[in-house]
């Protein structure tokens, strides 16, 4: 007898994570006025969301030249929002090499619940300091493994096992480029499940660059994760996060128990969220051919005012970073790439100004 | 011709391919290489080169400096030994290269500061990190020019270059080429970022120099001061190449490199390692150059009074 997808996740019960204040810093080019963060975590936190992440989209210490720079700085967000949260925990995103332990214990300081360290999907073995850390700090301390389709199966456990070694309490396989189908999420997080211990959940985190947040997340619930990412809007990088209250709809229909006042939820995102940004996230041509080369969803507005400045197609230059193998945080090889482009095709002599490039 | 007698401290990668470039000098002869393992690869290919090892680590080789006479050591361990290795070689006078986060001494990027740190005829230099090796000489080129109020620098680096021990420390590795884009490159603050890279086949080291000048650059004069400077990275390192840039984009300078090994020992993509054998070989020849000229006397650090 075939089994039904709602056979396999009704009656679970499932920890929603929202993106909108971190990954949805993308979307805003990391500009979102420290006023709109307070009010759109309160509402998240009255529908009864209960995990809200609020940081540079980069995670702490992310502002710079390379990934913008904040409208405000961590510290302020956090400060800001820690306190009028009564319910959920508020998270923060740590990647080693761009945030340091002081970033950390700051985060600590404010009152953020969780942390979520995150590396390649090959590079788990960078994170033992920061994982160590935030099980000192007494956080709930999540192993985020990025661009997780670039590496097989086996060695995604591997690394899992590792950041479970280091302490890490949830260890995540994340979409970062939304390349995954569902068949290859069960993949991983079934495997995933196996290998881990039982008392170490599993998260999955999606971006809806090829349409599949709600699918691929549905996928992993099936195959054990009990953590799902997405956010409200589908505010993220690229075509956004798996939008978070389409997913509630969904899940209270397959009668999966998260907690989440969907109607509430439903409202955030469209009072609060929405009308923050001009042009929200969707599968353009740019953000669909991240998902479709398996690139880094955060290289989309890069790419685009390289574009402008340089006059190479986005798209052109997108899927050459993916032929690269380029990975997340290597935001600077977006110019570069551009500039070489742009030189091949004789848009630009060598060492020409930008701004003045013949597109 | 007389050389000045070295010695090198760990026998792991780093320190063959520092004994490589070692054995190639006019200025500098490698005379002992001291490890911790009996068993360690690096010190029997050694021993096959006709160099004097020992696995009993610096207290093996302590009882010969005087006699072999060596006066230069390079600290290619961690930065848990290197104060003991650093006292210990310093109070028999031999003048210590550090290749570890340690950073006891000054820090040293040498077409920057290395003249100056001779000048003071300093006992211990720290070689700060490979990113700091190839990126502090841009933020230099530009702060040379005009004010620089903050330098970001970006370094990416091939998975497979980069060892257990920095991947534990990485958050030290971040911190202290922060510290330095600072400190030595002149810059007003500053904020370095390391991307590890896992690509088959292995890319080779990126750096990306990111300089914000308080007023609008004068961009003629930042390139030409880019270019020569880039030069002089050349001598030690040829493969130190200028990909794209400088651009100027506001007060914002962006210079994008690639840094390619000689490939002694380690690989060529493994630039960012071969920079830091290449900027410590460079060092040592510097101050090698003046004891034998006679202009600089190492002077053993009494018992007590060494770093």
């Amino acid at each position: 007898m075939t089994q039904t997808m709602e056979s396999q996740i009704k009656g679970k019960r499932v920890k929603l994570h929202d993106m909108c204040l971190r990954d949805g810093m993308h979307s805003m080019r990391h500009q979102i006025p420290v006023e709109r963060m307070v009010e759109i975590a309160s509402g998240l936190d009255a529908a009864g969301v209960p995990l809200i992440q609020v940081t540079h989209g980069d995670g702490l210490g992310g502002s710079s030249l390379n990934y913008g720079r904040g409208m405000h700085t961590d510290e302020e967000y956090l400060r800001a929002v820690v306190p009028v949260v009564k319910n959920a925990k508020v998270s923060v995103l740590h990647v080693p090499g761009i945030g340091t332990l002081d970033e950390l214990r700051m985060a600590a300081d404010c009152g953020a619940g969780c942390v979520h360290v995150a590396t390649h999907c090959t590079e788990a073995d960078v994170a033992e300091q920061h994982v160590g850390l935030g099980r000192e700090l007494g956080l709930d301390t999540v192993g985020f493994l990025m661009m997780a389709h670039m590496t097989p199966v086996d060695a995604l456990v591997e690394q899992a096992l590792l950041m479970e070694s280091y302490g890490a309490q949830t260890v995540y396989c994340v979409d970062s480029a939304g390349y995954m189908l569902p068949d290859e999420v069960t993949a991983r997080i079934g495997s995933m499940r196996e290998a881990l211990q039982d008392e170490t959940e599993i998260g999955f985190h999606g971006h809806h660059n090829l349409g599949m947040g709600v699918a691929n997340s549905l996928a992993a619930i099936a195959s054990g994760a009990t953590r799902i990412d997405g956010s409200a809007a589908g505010f993220g990088a690229g075509a956004g996060n798996t939008p978070l209250e389409v997913f509630a709809a969904v899940l209270d229909r397959m009668g999966v128990d998260t907690g989440v006042d969907t109607f509430a939820l439903m409202d955030v995102a469209e009072d609060s969220v929405l009308p923050m940004m001009a042009k929200p996230p969707r599968a353009d041509r740019d953000s669909l051919t991240l998902g479709y080369a398996g690139v880094y969803s955060t290289f989309l507005y890069p790419a685009k005012d390289c574009e402008r400045k340089y006059g190479v197609p986005a798209r052109d230059i997108l899927v050459e970073l993916g032929r690269k193998r380029m990975i997340g945080g290597q935001e600077d090889m977006i110019e570069d790439t551009a500039l070489t482009m742009a030189k091949d095709r004789g848009l630009m002599g060598h060492n020409s100004k930008g701004d003045r490039a013949i597109a | 011709m007389t050389k000045v007698k070295c010695a090198i401290i760990g026998p792991g990668n780093i320190g063959t391919d520092l004994l490589y470039k070692l054995m190639r000098s006019d200025v500098l002869e490698p005379v002992w290489m001291v490890g911790i393992d009996p068993e360690s690869e690096g010190l029997a290919r050694a021993a096959d080169l006709g160099i004097k090892t020992s696995a009993e680590g610096v207290d093996g080789m302590l009882p010969h400096v005087l006699e072999d006479g060596v006066q230069i050591a390079f600290d290619a361990t961690s930065a848990y030994v290197h104060a003991e290795n650093s006292r210990k070689l310093n109070e028999l006078g031999v003048l210590m290269i550090d290749l570890t986060p340690a950073a006891i001494g000054p820090l040293c990027v040498p077409p920057v500061n290395l003249e100056e740190l001779i000048s003071r005829s300093v006992m211990n230099v720290n070689m700060v990190t490979c990113a700091g090796q190839a990126t502090i000489p841009m933020v230099n080129a530009v702060s040379r020019v005009q004010t620089v109020d903050y330098a970001e620098i970006i370094a990416t680096v091939a998975s497979l270059s980069i060892g257990p021990g920095t991947r534990k420390n990485i958050d030290e590795f971040t911190r202290t080429t922060s510290a330095a884009v600072q400190k030595v490159g002149g810059a007003g603050s500053g904020k370095a970022i390391v991307v590890i890279n896992p690509a088959e086949p292995p890319l080779m080291m990126r750096d990306t120099i990111y300089c914000e000048t308080a007023e609008t650059p004068d961009q003629e004069a930042i390139t030409k001061s880019v270019h020569e400077m880039i030069e002089q990275v050349q001598k030690y390192v040829p493969g130190y190449r200028l990909k794209n840039g400088p651009t100027f984009d506001g007060n914002k300078v962006a210079i994008f490199l690639e840094v390619e090994g000689l490939g002694d020992f380690l690989p060529k993509y493994a630039g960012n390692l071969d920079i830091m054998t290449a900027a410590a070989t460079r060092t040592a020849e510097m101050f090698g150059t003046e004891i034998l000229a006679g202009r600089m006397e190492l002077k053993a650090i009494a018992k007590g009074l060494a770093a």
